[in-house]
């Protein structure tokens, strides 16, 4: 039995469990700071882990460890790592300075990280519980909110009605493919001509389960209320890990066991991807919040992340990674310049409250525009790199029709990030928000500095994601 | 175990199943009186799920089957006890839990 396969899951969920106790060890309302580092610790070293954790399949073919696993897992450790820095700054403001909160940060990544590792059904869904139900707490976290309490009522509600609808389908599935494992369903479907119409109904269950986590259209609803509702650092972390550790058990599934019937599935993953990129860049026009704004944005991202899905091909695999890469970075980095919103030490999240920030606070505005750029789509910054592979991957795969939605979608969403830029450069100047502390700001420079050079990483981050998708499609 | 499928057959444990999942989504969609009938219905969805497992893994003679379904049970309870302390700790922000109440955020 090769344990070492799983030996950064296994030090990421024994120092979640150590970091627990050293904070009940601390008095009480000193344990943050501490625990967050600690955290931030066992981040990097799982991360350090992961890069150098070997191949193979390990537990009884449950466990998955191969190029694809690492580069995703790597992913969501960044978003995560980046999201406990964020939460740092306004720790006590945002009602989440308990040791607990960095924690439960810690243990939903190691369900994205067995999500992304998951080699049978029933790592998926254990994995896919374990993330989803510590969001569901981190989204209630600032107790004495009302807001906050309604946001994880909501997600709560709606998320386990998907994780339901996603085990009912693995149930149809096991029963008509006869096994769990990935290995045997591909088996399964490779070897009938004429697919069960029990397996066809448990496939759709599974999409449908995962497109909810996805926040895809239709199954978007919970989306601007549970991100507008959730104290900021938790939405900037919801935005990131599990939604690309969801992409990971798609990309996987679909590729994997259900790869020999690309054709039947293709039609109503495109479907999908095409209502969220426009459900995503109309509905966000008349927002006035800006963390709803976001929220319509990230299911507009996911619907072009899913374009590389559609394609069904090896490239298509890799412009959805790139595109994923490209998405976390300026996504943290525009929630980094979203939490230093505040105004003599209260949170505000309208949009008319950044008016005339280019004269007030110049390089916050600067961070701010080029995330809003980038999220458009414009060259030189990193959201053009992603949308250009995936686009690029649809027209190779003969989708032409989905491409031209995306470029025309995108052309409406560009709207209104560029409206924000304006109302930022060009507006009557608001009263000044207060100076963002030194976490905060680090994220915002160190974003904007990755998403404006990503040029230069291309090549390497490229490379990589070509490498994930071909362990796919071997 | 066996001879319990073989008498049944596997259609009414898969025709419980199915009633079980759609009482529970539309306990979700149709109740709109009380958050506690919903946490039900979240019961209910994945203990239909659960039937079909066990079922399943009878008819087959595959033990993965009721592997699972412990794991579903475990993994039910905490997701309870999470919805029950977020019930909890939305009544004393709100002072109901009435569901047509929960619509703070809008747009």
């Amino acid at each position: 039995m090769n344990w070492t396969l799983a030996l950064p899951e296994i030090v990421l969920a024994l120092s979640g469990l150590v970091i627990l106790l050293a904070g009940v060890m601390q008095r009480r309302g000193q344990a943050f700071f501490s625990c967050a580092m600690m955290t931030l610790l066992a981040l990097v070293v799982t991360g350090i882990l992961v890069v150098f954790s070997p191949d193979g399949t390990g537990y009884n073919h449950i466990f998955i460890n191969d190029g694809f696993a690492r580069f995703m897992k790597v992913l969501s450790l960044t978003g995560a790592a980046l999201s406990v820095v964020l939460s740092v700054g306004y720790a006590r403001e945002m009602e989440i300075d308990k040791f607990e909160f960095p924690v439960l940060i810690a243990f939903s990544t190691l369900g994205t990280m067995i999500m992304a590792s998951s080699g049978n059904l029933m790592t998926l869904f254990v994995g896919l519980e374990l993330s989803s139900l510590s969001i569901y707490i981190l989204c209630a976290f600032a107790r004495d909110r009302v807001t906050a309490a309604e946001a994880g009522l909501k997600y709560f509600v709606l998320g386990s009605l998907a994780s339901g609808l996603l085990l009912y389908g693995i149930s149809l599935a096991y029963g008509f493919a006869g096994t769990m494992e990935y290995a045997g369903l591909q088996q399964a479907v490779r070897g009938s001509a004429v697919l069960p119409a029990g397996l066809m109904v448990g496939i759709v269950f599974v999409l449908v389960g995962l497109c909810f986590k996805l926040s895809m259209v239709p199954f978007h609803m919970w989306t601007p209320d549970v991100y507008q509702g959730a104290p900021t650092s938790v939405t900037a972390y919801m935005a990131g890990a599990p939604k690309i550790a969801a992409f990971a058990v798609l990309l996987r599934v679909m590729a994997g066991p259900f790869g020999s019937m690309t054709p039947q599935w293709q039609l109503l993953i495109e479907i999908v991807s095409a209502a969220s990129m426009v459900f995503g860049s109309l509905a966000a026009i008349p927002q006035g919040n800006i963390k709803r704004l976001m929220a319509y944005s990230s299911i507009g991202h996911m619907g072009y992340a899913m374009i590389g899905m559609a394609a069904g091909t090896a490239e298509g695999t890799r412009g959805t990674l790139v595109y994923l890469v490209t998405y976390l970075f300026m996504n943290v980095g525009a929630f980094a310049g979203i939490v230093a919103m505040r105004r003599k030490g209260h949170a505000v999240s309208r949009i008319s409250d950044l008016s005339g920030l280019g004269r007030t606070d110049p390089g916050m505005a600067l961070a701010m525009a080029v995330f809003m750029f980038s999220m458009a789509g414009a060259p030189p910054l990193a959201g053009f790199f992603g949308k250009l592979m995936v686009f690029y991957a649809a027209i190779n795969a003969h989708l032409y029709g989905l491409a031209a939605i995306g470029i025309i979608s995108s052309v409406i969403g560009a709207y209104y990030y560029i409206r924000i830029v304006k109302i930022m450069f060009f507006d009557a100047a608001a009263p000044a928000l207060d100076r963002s502390p030194v976490s905060v700001s680090f994220v915002s420079v160190g974003m904007g500095l990755v998403t404006t050079f990503f040029v230069v990483g291309l090549g390497p981050v490229a490379t990589a994601a070509q490498a994930a998708a071909s362990a796919l499609f071997r | 175990m066996h001879s319990a499928i073989e008498g049944i057959g596997l259609g009414p444990y898969l025709s419980i199943g199915a009633i079980l999942l759609v009482l529970g989504v539309f306990g979700i969609f149709v109740n709109r009186k009380n958050v506690i009938i919903i946490l039900m219905s979240i019961e209910l969805i994945l203990l239909s799920a659960n039937i079909n497992f066990v079922a399943f893994s009878a008819a087959t003679g595959d033990l993965s089957g009721q592997v699972m379904t412990l794991f579903v049970l475990t993994i039910a309870a905490a997701e309870s006890a999470i919805g029950l302390a977020i019930v909890t700790v939305y009544f004393r922000n709100r002072g109901s839990i009435e569901v047509d109440d929960i619509t703070m955020m809008k747009g």
